[in-house]
């Protein structure tokens, strides 16, 4: 069972020129199991709503509310928000100089079971892990996403979605940048965390291609801070034959 | 990494390169008339609090020693030998006062023989032990490696003392030595160091600065060259607590064509008063054609109330270079990969503790020492809980 609620959330980030309103009101529930993609141009709030709901300390929340099966998600620190259940594969992964893949899995993997992975069987079901990702063995080795291709940094995004097994998952552009090759592995990676038991996934993306892969069960169009559009898969192909003009002259 | 003080630090470079003849070369000498007391206001002083230095300056005679445990493997003597036998053996003469009067005031010097082509599996490691801050112990050593010798020296600084002690290595042609010093003094010992290098040609040295424990610690690491195609790489880790100030001051002089130094020093500093000051002098003389150098130093702030001075400068007085460059930088622990570790579960501290162990971690492995190793990994964990992670551990 997992059920993540936001409703009419408003959000802020401070600028040379004072607070900037990004998020306008976004409402939206992810159900049991359900997949919901996020389409939207670039510069509408998609990352905004993204880093909101894992506690981006830049990201200030003016109004309403975030929950996970019922619990505050806004009153969570950013580590209690991941242990709660909610993982965010982001768009920019962030380089750690100096810590190992294999050393940063474990550690996050020991924080979010509450307690070490057993050592034989957590070493195997690293590799497999990487080996699905199309990673080599000796990737465990190097510098977390440092002097990663952008094909590694998201396929590593995604490894740790399946090592780490959230209740929801926010996959934000994870399909940007990916070559078809790539974009498949990671596809096949995000599906085969679908099949288990009562996953939500919210796939953040600004291009449909992505939407072959990963069939989604609602579609949203997001503009200027808030969901402009929901329906089914029916929207996404609208967007991939007419794109996003309808919706950014109906938000002027 | 977000960088704070690189603007303070280029106009402090700047400020230094005005001084150039005052510092970058300074004249060596025995004299004690030569290095006069200091007053703090000198270029080379400015930043050493002269007053914890616990009259070091004055240079009382004193016999006191540290207790000395040594492992000598097989064909590497320790011996004490006279003032003059050190100078004959080719010295490096002091270029400062606490050094200059190390050499007078010490009696005579030790030896560390390693003959030439003498290839050591195991360290040299020799442990010198203070008793206590009220002693004032002078030490002069002479480290002499034979050409083509390998050799690995781990020299292990405890317990307390008021400590000063000019180190001169001479290296034979072709040697590959790797030299370290590690200061893990008791909380109020004073050690004031000058280790001067001297690299034969076609050797490579390695020499590493490790200080963590000390009230004041100002370490002199300088680099000559005896002809071409001498390599050294510089590289220190420092750990600085509340009130302790650690200073380290390297000199690479490129006299030599061909030749080649590399600098790498980190530091964190924690606590309230912690002050840690890196000096990275390099002259390239007109001689010095196809060398090479790099010098950087990274200093991670992880609580308020700390500060760091970094100051590189380079000297080039030949435009035949291969490459020469230098980085300095001073920051805090970045948003962004606290938020990104964070995001995976792993709590605030247990954040920190990833990413400054992340950010020591290439220096320790370059040091390239098993033995020594662990124990700076371990150090650098309690370093940790001293502070960032006292709560979590309370
Ligand atoms: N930290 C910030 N400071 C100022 N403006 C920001 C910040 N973060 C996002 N924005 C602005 O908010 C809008 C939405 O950005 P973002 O959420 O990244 O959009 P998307 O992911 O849909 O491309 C953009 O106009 C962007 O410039
Ligand atoms: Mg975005």
């Amino acid at each position: 069972m997992s059920t993540l609620e936001i409703k009419d959330l408003h959000v802020q980030v401070q600028t040379e020129d004072g607070p900037k309103e990004i998020l306008k009101g976004v409402t939206l529930t992810i159900k049991d199991g359900e997949t919901h993609a996020i389409m939207g141009p670039n510069g509408s709030g998609k990352s905004t709503l993204a880093y909101s709901i894992a506690g981006h300390p830049r990201y200030e929340i003016t109004g309403g509310t975030v929950t996970l099966d019922g619990e505050d998600v806004l009153a969570m620190s950013v580590d209690e928000r991941a242990r709660a259940g909610l993982f965010l594969a982001m768009q920019y992964p962030v380089e750690v100089p100096g810590v190992s893949v294999a050393n940063f899995l474990r550690t996050a993997k020991t924080a979010i079971d509450g307690e070490a992975p057993k050592l034989r069987t957590w070493v195997k079901d690293v590799n497999a892990v990487l080996d699905r990702m199309n990673l080599d063995p000796t990737f465990s080795q190097r510098s977390v996403n440092e002097g990663f291709s952008g094909g590694e940094k998201k396929r590593h995004e995604i490894a740790q979605l399946d090592l780490l097994d959230p209740k929801v998952a926010i996959l934000d552009e994870t399909d940007s940048g990916l070559d078809i090759d790539a974009l498949k592995v990671v596809s096949d990676g995000v599906n085969r965390f679908r099949e288990r038991d009562g996953k939500g996934v919210l796939l953040i993306t600004h291009y449909t291609r992505i939407l072959r892969y990963i069939k989604p069960d609602h579609v949203h169009v997001f503009v200027a801070g808030r969901v402009a559009e929901s329906g089914g898969p029916e929207l996404a192909e609208e967007l991939e034959a007419n794109g996003y003009e309808r919706f950014l002259t109906a938000a002027v | 990494m977000t960088v704070t003080e690189t603007a303070a630090s280029a106009v402090r470079s700047a400020l230094e390169t005005d001084h150039i003849e005052s510092h970058l070369n300074p004249p060596a000498s025995y004299g004690l008339a030569d290095h006069p007391v200091p007053t703090g206001r000198e270029e080379v002083w400015r930043f050493t609090p002269i007053k914890r230095l616990r009259g070091i300056l004055d240079g009382e005679a004193s016999a006191a020693t540290l207790k000395r445990e040594t492992t000598l493997p097989e064909g590497v003597t320790l011996s004490a030998i006279s003032a003059e036998e050190a100078v004959a053996l080719g010295e490096l003469a002091p270029n400062e006062r606490p050094a200059a009067l190390a050499a007078a005031n010490a009696d005579g010097a030790l030896l560390l023989d390693i003959p030439a082509e003498t290839v050591l599996a195991e360290p040299v490691v020799i442990r010198l032990t203070g008793a206590t801050v009220d002693d004032l112990v002078w030490s002069r050593l002479i480290y002499r490696v034979g050409a083509h010798a390998e050799v690995t020296v781990v020299l292990v600084h405890e317990g307390s003392a008021r400590y000063s002690a000019i180190s001169t290595f001479l290296v034979g042609d072709g040697a590959k030595v790797n030299v370290l010093s590690l200061q893990d003094w008791a909380d109020d010992a004073v050690h004031l160091g000058r280790d001067a290098i001297r690299v034969g040609r076609d050797a490579s040295v390695k020499h590493t600065s490790i200080s963590f424990g000390g009230d004041l610690v100002r370490m002199h690491a300088n680099v000559e060259y005896a002809g071409p195609g001498g390599e050294a790489e510089l590289l220190g880790l420092y750990f600085a607590d509340e009130g302790q100030h650690l200073e380290h001051r390297l000199f690479a002089d490129h006299n030599a064509p061909k030749t080649k130094s590399h600098v790498l020093y980190k530091g964190a500093l924690q606590g309230k008063g912690a002050h840690t000051v890196w000096i990275g002098n390099v002259l390239i003389r007109k001689v010095a054609e196809g060398i090479e150098t790099y010098e950087e130093n990274r200093n991670l702030v992880l609580t308020d109330g700390c500060q760091a001075d970094s100051v590189p400068n380079l000297e080039i007085e030949t435009g035949e270079i291969e490459g020469a460059g230098h980085a300095s930088a001073t920051a805090r622990f970045d948003d962004e990969q606290l938020f990104y570790l964070r995001s995976r579960g792993v709590s605030e501290k247990e954040a920190q503790r990833l990413v400054v162990h992340g950010f020591f971690n290439d220096l320790i492995r370059k040091v390239d020492i098993p033995m020594v190793e662990e124990k700076l990994l371990a150090t650098v964990e309690a370093e940790l809980a001293k502070n960032v992670l006292k709560d979590e551990l309370a």
